[in-house]
């Protein structure tokens, strides 16, 4: 008796359990079947449910690459991505380096001002961002969008970078050193290839943290810096039309794609760790 | 490293973190500190109109300005004219005395040509209003460089004509009721967070290693996936003529003209929201649930204890750093969140991150940044607090 209560207090929290799972994908997924949608609808239309082929299409798809305003768009967000991401990369990678380090001074406060940026409310970050670059005459210019997304970007690459850092074995770096290697040499051939997981698990967060990201590009980017989430804006709030459900659709596939690799990078990872033990 | 104890020891790692720590300095924190002097310091109008504003200062404030007053005021507002800058005076002294936006054209149009003993006179017979006190206290008001305006306006207050602080006109507090609307908004999308976050990372945690990844990358796909993509998904499944309603529909669950309206309000808000944030309140809990040995629940179990004792006595207790950095951070990204309220919440939905936007589009900067302020301090003494229960050391973030 005692018993049976106890299983239905297990069914009903597992129903619970699989609920939140759907409320978390399921708007990802409905996404991606309406995209194909043959119809200028946001709805699943008769031919659809009834899987007639001529009911799905990929107009949309090409709608996006006819589209100079979306191509210019996938364009500015790569090139700003990148040159974010790059910028981010090299500066998180050292300073989890030097964060690592016992010796570093203020270890404490140091760590949570690089931080700080990311447990800003992005809507404080973007307004002191575009107040101070468009007075220094930075406000819609690549440069200013670049500088902002490093910014916000670094953090995850110091946070990725620190986490392979933990078991980072140190005597390694002594033993090269003592081979005769100088410190740089030390650190490209030894450290680097040993942390280098990490280096690409947060060079590819701050990418798509920089890919995604919309309030600072809303304030600071003119006509010429447009990103897609920006392109999208104006799509969900002037004239709404099933493109957008595409573009949302190879963003999803763009995520996936990233955290695959991450997810391969980390299995590489720890068979490297199995062998090398 | 123990071989290492000299002073050249500790550059290496200063100089590792310097080129960072310096970045942030020069694109983050300068410029939040920007954002704090501009919400109180604003020089336009005294660096537009320096001479009247010097003669100003020794104005009584009880009879109407001198003829030298008027006269230099008209030889400024001219130059500003001509200089195209008199828009933005007429704007910045609008926001201290409202309905006063047209005074200066006009009076700059007119004025230029005039010849005139009678200064006085002849603004006076160009419009009305440079009969009034108020304007000139106005122009007074806007002309000091630092000023609390902003954060009076902010929470609603206003100074009257005596220069006491009283509340704002009625038709023109909107501020509070959207701070009070954040709040709760920001407490109610936490508790869902929690309340439907714990359970999941609890399936995580315990679930077979494959299933467990799996389950992980349902958690974080959405939670790197763009938020407009995923507004877009919520506007598909939520509109009146969307897949939610339809299914409704078709299972007549609701008749097909009493659909329900679940986007562009409240609901739309809270449901979007608490999805977006979701991941922020799995994670942490994730983290801290995992790291819980199995063990313990099987010793509470064997000491006789029945599934909720052992839940509410040995795990729940353990698992509460976790609760409490998800908490914290899907609060304080409530409280600044703005790309998802905008497009889902329609009027009633809009919170006070909105409003910093507005500010923003309409160049009110001033405003803006003493909103923001406002949001930013409520976000510290949040940090604060939890420092002092939790620890801010133990706030899990990947």
């Amino acid at each position: 008796m005692e018993r049976a209560f106890w299983n239905i207090g297990k069914g009903v929290l597992t129903l619970f359990v699989v609920l939140g799972f759907v409320f978390l994908v399921a708007p990802l997924l409905v996404v991606i079947p309406l995209s194909f949608n043959a119809e200028p609808y946001f709805t699943f239309t008769e031919g659809m449910l009834r899987f007639e082929s001529e009911a799905y299409s990929l107009r949309w798809y090409r709608s996006i690459f006819e589209s100079e305003d979306w191509l210019r768009a996938i364009q500015n967000s790569f090139f700003i991505g990148i040159f974010a991401t790059v910028l981010a990369t090299v500066l998180g990678t050292l300073a989890a380096m030097g964060l690592n380090d016992p010796r570093l001074p203020f270890r404490k406060f140091v760590s949570a001002l690089i931080i700080s940026p990311i447990v800003t409310p992005i809507i404080v970050v973007a307004v002191s961002v575009y107040f101070f670059y468009t007075d220094l005459g930075l406000g819609q210019t690549y440069l200013g969008i670049i500088l902002a997304h490093a910014m916000i970007g670094a953090p995850y690459v110091v946070i990725t970078v620190s986490a392979t850092l933990a078991n980072f074995d140190y005597t390694l770096l002594r033993a090269a050193a003592s081979l005769g290697a100088n410190p740089w040499t030390a650190f490209r051939r030894v450290q680097l290839p040993i942390i280098s997981r990490g280096v690409i698990t947060g060079a590819l967060f701050a990418f798509i943290n920089s890919f995604d990201e919309v309030v600072i590009v809303l304030f600071m980017a003119g006509l010429k810096q447009r990103t897609i989430p920006r392109e999208m804006w104006s799509g969900i709030r002037e004239e709404i039309s099933p493109t957008i459900l595409a573009v949302a659709t190879l963003l999803i596939l763009l995520v996936v794609l990233v955290l695959i690799t991450v997810e391969l990078l980390k299995t590489l990872g720890e068979k490297n760790k199995l062998s090398s033990n | 490293m123990p071989n290492h104890r000299n002073m050249k020891s500790r550059i290496r790692p200063i100089g590792l973190a310097l080129p960072l720590v310096a970045f942030i300095v020069i694109t983050f924190l300068i410029p939040l500190g920007n954002m704090v002097k501009e919400s109180v310091y604003d020089a336009e109008v005294a660096g537009a109109l320096p001479s009247t504003l010097r003669l100003l200062k020794d104005w009584d404030g009880v009879d109407l300005p001198t003829e030298e007053v008027f006269r230099t005021l008209a030889t400024e507002i001219v130059i500003l004219q001509e200089s195209r800058a008199l828009g933005k005076i007429a704007n910045r002294v609008n926001r201290v005395i409202s309905g006063t936006r047209s005074v200066w054209g006009k009076t700059a149009r007119r004025v230029k040509d005039a010849e005139t003993d009678d200064m006085t006179t002849t603004m006076i017979e160009i419009d009305d209003r440079w009969r009034d006190l108020a304007l000139w206290r106005g122009i007074k008001e806007a002309g000091q460089r630092y000023t609390p305006r902003n954060f009076l306006h902010a929470v609603d207050l206003t100074k009257d004509d005596d220069g006491s602080i009283v509340p704002a006109e009625r038709e023109r507090r909107v501020y509070n009721t959207l701070y009070i609307r954040t709040l709760q908004v920001a407490i109610t999308v936490t508790l869902l967070s929690l309340l439907i976050g714990y359970p999941i990372a609890y399936a995580i945690a315990h679930a077979p290693p494959t299933l467990s990844k799996i389950l992980l990358l349902c958690v974080l796909v959405p939670f790197w996936t763009s938020l407009l993509a995923r507004a877009t998904s919520w506007i598909v499944l939520l509109q009146t003529q969307g897949v939610v309603n339809d299914a409704l529909v078709w299972f007549r669950l609701v008749p097909d003209e009493g659909r329900l309206s679940l986007i562009y309000n409240m609901t739309g808000t809270l449901i979007a929201m608490t999805q977006n944030l979701l991941p922020f309140a799995v994670l942490p809990i994730y983290a801290v649930l995992s790291s819980i040995p199995p063990t313990y629940m099987r010793a509470a179990a064997s000491l006789g204890a029945n599934p909720m004792q052992a839940f509410f006595r040995v795990y729940w207790p353990q698992s509460l750093p976790g609760v409490a950095s998800g908490c914290l951070l899907v609060f304080i990204l409530s409280i600044g969140f703005y790309i998802t309220p905008a497009i889902v919440g329609g009027t009633k939905g809009q919170l006070i991150s909105n409003m910093i936007a507005y500010h923003i589009d309409n160049n009110n900067w001033g405003l803006a940044a003493a909103i923001s302020v406002i949001v930013l301090l409520s976000v510290l003494l949040l940090y604060v607090i939890f420092d002092r229960w939790v620890g801010v050391d133990k706030l899990k973030l990947s």
